[in-house]
């Protein structure tokens, strides 16, 4: 009897962690696949990095441990970072690249600093720095599932909502800015759906791998579609089958952390659709390939064949 | 001041030359997420020296870390090949992987390892002076100071030998292939340094901040100079600065140096981007507001030249009601009439107001052009 309650109990987490996973997958895959089209991907790392000075004065200021209120506080954080990226690309003739990389390293240098400060405080211990950099997937209670839920399903509501005018944005900026869409508006909109979606998974997966979390769902999903709706709900799909699946695997042997194993789960699918989907994947391409080479071969042959009898 | 102390500055002092010298490549060639995406990815490499070695300051770590610093960039540029990612998911799906790859492995074998993967990740300055290097018994000063010197000499060497080819390689790739240099050599051998680099350094300031080490100090020579040679020299004072002042913070607070020393670059990179001529925040603003004079004055006198002589001029050109012609605002008016009556481009004759030779071919040349 002890034996078959503890499985249940076992049960009972694992599903809640999974439900975590996937909706986290879910939420970063679709918002995800925005930022890879602009050819932002890496913005992702750099306001998960940018979040730990957040997380870290709202802890200094407030004094509580409460998931919302750190979150609230790595939101404006990794916000700030992000409007601080644009303003440096928009003010001086540095580039987008060395921006992030600035923003990323001191952001995170100034949350190390603010850290080093509660800890000699003796108020907190390191273990708070390691979940947001590993994250702790396993820790997922209920009411983080539901957090995630709610939070989650805002930014979808409102990705939804503005659906036409995000596509514009992504696809042709100059245009949405000639027929009066306040693009810069839309554009710090954007950043601040990526930033819901990226402070949300720093519990699962943690600052370092939160940028495979948005990226490789929406990469994988590309290669199967041209179209932005099926590679928002492809990427949704991916990332949720990538949370589900690297949660369950990481749970059925000790030693495998939650968060890599799914990074890895999204990355393998990643690899499997660049090889095997239709029309962009490898194999296709090789075939398509060597048949062009048939074909060009018989048109060569053809055209040789004249000059050939003559010279005969 | 202890011995311990200055030895913790020269350590600071001498990484973060050694970082900000092919930093500025980097900067320069747009390529500097390279740097963020070897710190992590070399992860999985050291994790595997030190199951072989035991030992976190062994050089076998530096050379096996490197070595997948390399095999990131392999990656990346095998994934950007195919045509079917772009550069930017490319570095952020390799890095991600190798690191979650170096987690794993540290977790299964947690139990019978020593190695901490916040040594790895955040590093501790404090106590890199603690690893000494002892020859013939005697102790000759901290190891981390010798490798970090050492790949300082190897980075300066690799710079000033090849200083013409990466030159050309960074601002005209083809104009290099066709005078026979070969770009792709030049890019592997600065990815190995800069991979190696990042090794050295993440014992002291750990992989996260040591890109802040290599992209810091150059962006912030990049808004002061135009000149490659200038540019690699300031960002090596600045680096030097960052260390020092950082030191200085964060000792008496008792904080993470590596983390003082991040801050302290933000800080010196935004009092830099405020004051520098020309490219400034201040320099910037200032001539907005000139330029916004500037044209007002340059309206002015061509309205004025287009009535000049025509019946209607009187009426045009009346000071009082100048603003109505021009559609602005009566004390804008009157700022832009004083304005122009200073620089000698309109001169006063009761209450209208007469261009001079010197207004009439200002309004000709705005007009011609």
């Amino acid at each position: 009897m002890d034996n078959f309650l503890f499985l249940t109990r076992i049960d009972y987490t694992l599903i809640v962690v999974s439900l975590g996973a996937a909706l986290l997958g879910t939420v970063s895959g679709a918002l995800g696949t925005y930022a890879v089209l602009r050819r932002q991907s890496l913005l992702g790392d750099a306001i998960s990095h940018a979040a730990l000075p957040g997380i870290a004065v709202a802890f200094l200021l407030t004094g509580s441990k409460t998931p919302l209120i750190l979150v609230f506080g790595a939101a404006l954080a990794g916000w700030l970072g992000a409007l601080a990226i644009i303003s440096i690309v928009r003010l001086t003739r540095i580039k987008y690249d060395s921006a992030l990389a600035l923003v990323l390293s001191t952001f995170f240098g100034i949350g190390l600093v603010l850290y080093s400060l509660i800890q000699r405080s003796g108020n907190a211990n390191q273990a708070g720095l390691d979940t947001f950099i590993f994250g702790q997937a396993a820790t997922i209670l209920k009411r983080d599932v539901i957090t995630i839920g709610i939070l989650g399903g805002i930014a979808l509501i409102t990705m939804l909502i503005l659906w036409k005018e995000l596509k514009l944005l992504i696809f042709d900026e100059g245009f949405a800015a000639s027929i009066g869409f306040p693009t810069r508006l839309l554009d710090i909109l954007l950043t601040s759906l990526l930033v819901i979606a990226i402070v949300l998974g720093l519990q699962a997966v943690g600052a370092v791998l939160m940028s495979a979390m948005l990226i490789a769902p929406a990469v994988a999903a590309r290669q199967w579609t041209n179209k932005l709706n099926l590679m928002v709900l492809l990427a949704a799909a991916f990332g949720a089958f990538a949370g589900v699946s690297g949660t369950i695997i990481s749970s059925s042997t000790t030693g495998l952390p939650t968060g890599p194993m799914i990074i890895l789960c999204a990355t393998l699918f990643v690899g499997l659709s660049i090889v095997f989907a239709p029309n962009r994947g490898l194999i296709w391409d090789t075939i398509r390939q060597r048949k062009n080479r048939r074909s060009l071969k018989i048109a060569a042959g053809r055209l040789l064949e004249e000059p050939q009898q003559e010279s005969e | 001041m202890q011995i311990g102390n200055l030895e913790i500055i020269l350590i600071a002092v001498t990484t973060a030359s050694a970082c900000a010298l092919p930093g500025v490549f980097l900067v320069l060639r747009r390529m500097t997420l390279m740097s963020d995406a070897i710190s992590h990815a070399i992860l999985p490499g050291i994790v595997l020296a030190f199951f072989l070695t035991h030992n976190l300051s062994s050089p076998l770590l530096i050379l096996a870390a490197g070595a997948t610093g390399v095999l990131t960039v392999v990656f990346v540029e095998l994934l950007q090949k195919t045509k079917l990612v772009k550069e930017d998911a490319a570095i952020g799906l390799t890095f991600p992987a190798l690191f979650s790859i170096g987690v794993i492995l540290i977790s299964r074998h947690a139990s019978n390892i020593h190695l901490d993967i916040d040594a790895v990740l955040l590093g501790e300055l404090a106590y890199a002076p603690l690893n000494r290097l002892k020859v013939f018994g005697s102790d000759i000063g901290p190891i981390s100071l010798y490798v970090m010197g050492g790949l300082l000499i190897l980075n300066l060497a690799f710079i000033l030998i090849f200083y013409k080819e990466l030159k050309l390689a960074t601002f005209d790739a083809s104009l290099a292939v066709t005078l026979g240099l070969s770009p792709v050599l030049i890019h592997y051998g600065l990815m190995t340094l800069v991979s190696m680099t990042t090794v050295g350094a993440f014992d002291a300031v750990g992989s996260i901040l040591v890109v802040a080490l290599i992209v810091g100090p150059p962006v912030t020579a990049y808004l002061m100079t135009d000149s490659l040679s200038r540019m690699l020299i300031l960002s090596v004072i600045i680096g030097s600065v960052n260390a020092v002042t950082g030191y200085f913070l964060a000792f008496p607070l008792d904080v993470s140096i590596a983390g003082s020393i991040a801050v302290m670059t933000l800080l010196i990179f935004v009092t830099v981007f405020m004051i520098v001529p020309n490219r400034g925040l201040i320099a910037i603003a200032r001539r907005h507001i000139r330029q916004k004079w500037e044209f007002a004055q340059t309206m002015l006198v061509i309205h004025l030249f287009n009535h000049e002589g025509l019946p209607e001029a009187e009426a045009e050109s009346e000071i009082a009601h100048l603003h109505e012609h021009l559609q602005w605002e009566p004390t804008f008016a009157s700022r832009v009439v004083r304005y122009a009556l200073n620089n000698r481009y309109v001169s006063q004759n009761a209450a209208q107001l007469i261009l001079t030779d010197r207004g009439r071919t200002i309004a000709q040349r705005a007009l011609v052009q």
